[in-house]
C-alpha cells in the first residue's frame, strides 16, 4: 500500500482532534494543555508539508517553518504566564482556575 | 504584483525598530524609566501615524508579491488602531502608579501589539495575516497578565492564552486546508482559484478561519473568554482589548470575505448571520445579570460586535460603510466609558461593582452625567451617536433583504437597554454612598471628549461618514 496524501491528512486530522480534546477534556494540569496546543500546531505542520509536496509549491513549507518559530514563542509566553499564575495561587490544577466566575 | 517594496511597509518597519529601541532604552536607563518610556512610546505612535498618512504612492499599493496591501481601508484602520492604543496608554499612566504595576515593558508590548494589528490590517495573504495575528495575540496575552501580583490578572492572562492558542490552532488548520485545496495563500490568488467553483475542502478551511477570527472579536460561540479576561485584566488593558483588536479583526474580516472569498458569498453569509444573531442575543440577555461593570461592558462589546456582523452580512456599499461608522462610534464610546471607570476610585481602591455607583449623581454630578450619556449611547437611544451606529447597519440589512436579522437586532437592542439603564438608575436614584476620589485630568478629558462626541454627532456627522466612506472605497464594485 502506497502512502498517499489522504494518509497524511488523516494522521494530521487525528492529531489535531486529540489536541482539541486534550484542551477541553483535561481536568488535571495546565501543562497538559500547553502540550495539546503544541500537538495541534504540529498536526497543522504535517498538513502543510503534505500539501506542499503534493502541489509542488514551496509556500507550505515556508509557512511550516514560520509556524514552528511562532509555536516556540507561544510556548515560552504560555510557560511565563503559568509561572506567574503559580506564584500567585500555588497550584496549576485546571479545576482551581476559578477566581473569575464563568 | 510587485517586487520587494519596502516603502509600503515603512510605518511597520519604523514601529518595529522604535519598539525594539525602546526595549533597549528601558533596560539601560537607570532612573524614572517608566515615565520616559511611556512618553517616548506615545511619540512613537504619533510618528507611526504620520508615516501611515504619508505612505507615498498610488491609492492601492501591493507589495511583497501580493502579501502586503496598503489601501484606503488599511490607512484608516491603522490610524484608528494607533489612536486607540495611544488613548489606552494615556489612560494607563495613573492606573499603573495606583496599582503599583509600573513596568516599562507595558508600553513596549503595546507598541508591538499595534505592530501586529497593522500587519493584520495590511495583510494580502494568509501567511502575513497569521504572523500579524500571532504578534498581536502574544503581546496581548502578556498585557492581560501584566499585573503580576494579582491572582485575577494572572488568571485572566492564562485563560486568554489557552483559548487564544486554541483559536490560532483552528486558524492554522483552516489555512492549511485552504492552501491545500486552492494551491495558494494570497488573497488575489484565492479569488482566482475560486472563480472556477468552490470545493468542500475550501469551505471547511474558510469556516475554521472564520471561527478563529470570531474568537478575536469575541463573537458567539467563541466569546467564552471575554467576560473573564475583561474582569481580570488591568482596566486600561481591558479598555485596549475592547477597542483596538476588535477593529483590526473586523478589518481582517472585511479583507478575507470581500477580497479573498467573494465567490463563496453564499457559504460564508450563513455563518456570519448566525454569529450576528447569537452575539446580539447573548450580549443582550447575559448582560442583564451582571453586577460588575467590567463584565457588563464585556457582554456589551459582544452585543456590539453582533451588530457589526449584521453590517458585514449585509455587505455592499451601505453595509460596509455601516460597519466602519459603527466601529468608529463604538471606539469612541468604549474608550470614554473605560476612562470614566478607570478614574472611579474610593479610598484608593477601584470601584467596579455597579452597586457602588449608587447615588453618584448627588456626589459627583459631572461624572454621573457623563457615564449616563455614554450608557444611553451604548444602548442606542436616539439621538445619540450609538443610535446612528445601529441605525445604519440595520438599515443596510433591511435593504439587502435580511429583514429577520434586523428585527432580531432591534429586539436585542431593546433588551440590552435594560442593563445600561439600570446603571443610570443606580447612579441617579439610589441612596448615595461616600463620594469617589477626584479623577486625574487626562481621564476626565477623555471622558468629556467622548461625551461631546456622542451628544453632538447628530449635529455634525460629516467627518465620520467621510472617513467611513474613504475606508470602504477599495471594496465598492464600480
Amino acid at each position: 500500500m502506497a502512502v498517499g496524501l489522504e494518509h497524511y491528512l488523516a494522521v494530521a486530522a487525528i492529531l489535531f482532534t486529540i489536541g482539541v480534546f486534550g484542551i477541553f477534556l483535561n481536568r488535571k494540569n495546565v501543562i497538559v494543555i500547553l502540550m495539546s496546543i503544541e500537538l495541534m500546531l504540529l498536526a497543522v505542520n504535517i498538513n502543510l508539508v503534505a500539501f506542499s509536496a503534493r502541489l509542488g509549491d514551496l509556500m507550505g513549507q515556508v509557512l511550516a517553518l514560520l509556524v514552528l518559530t511562532v509555536a516556540a514563542a507561544e510556548a515560552a509566553i504560555g510557560l511565563a504566564i503559568l509561572v506567574i499564575y503559580y506564584r500567585n495561587r500555588g497550584t496549576i490544577a485546571v479545576d482551581e482556575i476559578n477566581k473569575l466566575k464563568g | 504584483m510587485s517586487h520587494l517594496d519596502f516603502t509600503a511597509a515603512r510605518p511597520e518597519i519604523a514601529l518595529a525598530l522604535m519598539a525594539m529601541a525602546l526595549l533597549l532604552f528601558g533596560v539601560f536607563r537607570k532612573s524614572r524609566v517608566v515615565d520616559a518610556v511611556n512618553t517616548l512610546a506615545l511619540m512613537a505612535l504619533a510618528a507611526t501615524a504620520l508615516l501611515v498618512l504619508f505612505v507615498p504612492g498610488s491609492d492601492r499599493i501591493i507589495a511583497f508579491g501580493g502579501t502586503f496591501i496598503v489601501d484606503a481601508m488599511a490607512r484608516v484602520m491603522k490610524i484608528l488602531v494607533i489612536f486607540a492604543a495611544g488613548i489606552a496608554l494615556v489612560m494607563s499612566v495613573h492606573y499603573m502608579k495606583w496599582e503599583r504595576m509600573e513596568r516599562f515593558e507595558y508600553a513596549v508590548l503595546m507598541l508591538l501589539s499595534v505592530l501586529g494589528m497593522m500587519v493584520m490590517i495590511s495583510s494580502g495573504g494568509l501567511i502575513t495575516l497569521y504572523l500579524g495575528l500571532e504578534l498581536q495575540s502574544l503581546s496581548l496575552y502578556v498585557l492581560a497578565a501584566m499585573h503580576r501580583e494579582s491572582a485575577r490578572s494572572a488568571e485572566a492572562g492564562l485563560k486568554y492564552f489557552v483559548l487564544g492558542a486554541l483559536a490560532s490552532g483552528l486558524f492554522l488548520y483552516g489555512v492549511s486546508l485552504v492552501y491545500g485545496f486552492a494551491g495558494t495563500t494570497t488573497f488575489a490568488g484565492l479569488t482566482q482559484a475560486l472563480k472556477s467553483g468552490i470545493s468542500i475542502g475550501l469551505i471547511a478551511g474558510l469556516v475554521f478561519i472564520l471561527a478563529a477570527l470570531a474568537f478575536k472579536i469575541s463573537a458567539v460561540p467563541f466569546h467564552m473568554w471575554t467576560p473573564d479576561v475583561y474582569e481580570g485584566a488591568p482596566t486600561p488593558v481591558t479598555a485596549y482589548f475592547a477597542a483596538a483588536p476588535k477593529l483590526a479583526a473586523i478589518a481582517v474580516f472585511v479583507r478575507v470575505l470581500y477580497e479573498a472569498f467573494p465567490h463563496a458569498e453564499e457559504a460564508w453569509r450563513q455563518v456570519i448571520v448566525f454569529m450576528a444573531i447569537a452575539s446580539m442575543l447573548l450580549g443582550a440577555f447575559a448582560g442583564v445579570v451582571q453586577s460588575n461593570i467590567k463584565r457588563l461592558l464585556a457582554y456589551s462589546s459582544i452585543g456590539h460586535m453582533g451588530f457589526v456582523l449584521v453590517g458585514l452580512a449585509a455587505g455592499g456599499q451601505e453595509g460596509l460603510r455601516g460597519v466602519m461608522i459603527y466601529l468608529i462610534i463604538y471606539l469612541v464610546m468604549t474608550l470614554g466609558v473605560f476612562a470614566a471607570v478607570i478614574g472611579m476610585r474610593r479610598d484608593g481602591r477601584p470601584v467596579e461593582e455597579i452597586e457602588d455607583f449608587a447615588g453618584l449623581a448627588r456626589t459627583n454630578m459631572g461624572l454621573a452625567f457623563a457615564i449616563g450619556a455614554l450608557m444611553f449611547s451604548l444602548a442606542g437611544i436616539p439621538w445619540l451617536a450609538g443610535f446612528f451606529a445601529k441605525y445604519f447597519v440595520l438599515l443596510s440589512a433591511v435593504k439587502t433583504g435580511l429583514v429577520a436579522l434586523a428585527i432580531i437586532g432591534v429586539l436585542a437592542s431593546v433588551v440590552s437597554a435594560f442593563y445600561y439603564l439600570r446603571v443610570v438608575k443606580v447612579m441617579f436614584f439610589d441612596e448615595p454612598k461616600e463620594p469617589v476620589d477626584p479623577a486625574p485630568f487626562e481621564l476626565k478629558l477623555i471622558t468629556a471628549l467622548s461625551v461631546i462626541f456622542v451628544l453632538f454627532y447628530v449635529v455634525w456627522p460629516g467627518p465620520v461618514t467621510a472617513l467611513a466612506q474613504a475606508a470602504i472605497r477599495p471594496f465598492i464594485v464600480p
